[in-house]
């Protein structure tokens, strides 16, 4: 029992880093504001939900374990939401979209 | 388990160095806000972890709950501060 529960721990947590490294990634190589948001905000609200499931999982059937489900909740519902906001405020502020550049010789 | 926990900590505060490069370098002050809301969200993580190194989770889910809110509050706060800025 012991074992199996570790190893469901530790693949849901090797499955949220992997995430957060796609979200890192995008975060640092895409070219605006906009797709560096569109890969953060929805790598991060997913990596953050695995991780604390498979933290979960390991600390077993008790309150911690409720709690750490909880911030799980909060954090799939605020991320989104803070992504949003900080999104419709660079809308308002005008910031440049960017777009692809038409390649030269493109039949 | 406790290694694992240790490695998985270790790889993911080298991923918060590579994103505070764009804290840094990031060109205006959007950029910098999502990357410090994703350094933000990093951290949650590299706590609870630290909690089940020191064996004192009961403790540290606290610290965690606060620490997410806080990250929530703070990313809205300022999006609509520079709302108002325009």
């Amino acid at each position: 029992m012991e074992t199996i529960q570790n190893i469901l721990a530790g693949l849901f947590l090797l499955g949220g880093c992997f995430f957060f490294a796609t979200a890192t990634i995008g975060l640092l190589r895409f070219p605006d504001f906009f797709t560096r948001l569109h890969a953060t905000g929805k790598g991060d609200t997913l990596a953050v939900t695995l991780c604390l499931i498979g933290l979960a999982i390991h600390s077993g059937l008790n309150v911690t374990s409720v709690k750490i489900l909880l911030i799980a909740v909060f954090m799939f519902l605020a991320q989104p939401t803070s992504t949003h906001a900080i999104s419709r405020a660079g809308v308002r502020c005008g910031l440049e979209i960017w777009r692809k550049k038409e390649k030269e010789g493109n039949p | 388990m406790q290694t694992f926990f240790l490695a998985v900590a270790l790889g993911i505060c080298f991923l918060v160095l590579l994103v505070l490069y764009r804290v840094v370098y990031g060109p205006g002050v959007f950029n910098r806000v999502a990357a410090i809301s994703a350094v933000g969200t990093k951290t949650l993580i590299i706590l609870l972890i630290v909690g089940f190194l020191y064996q004192r989770v009961d403790m540290f889910v606290d610290i965690s709950i606060v620490y997410a809110l806080l990250n929530f509050i703070g990313c809205v706060a300022v999006a609509k501060y520079l709302e108002m800025e325009r």
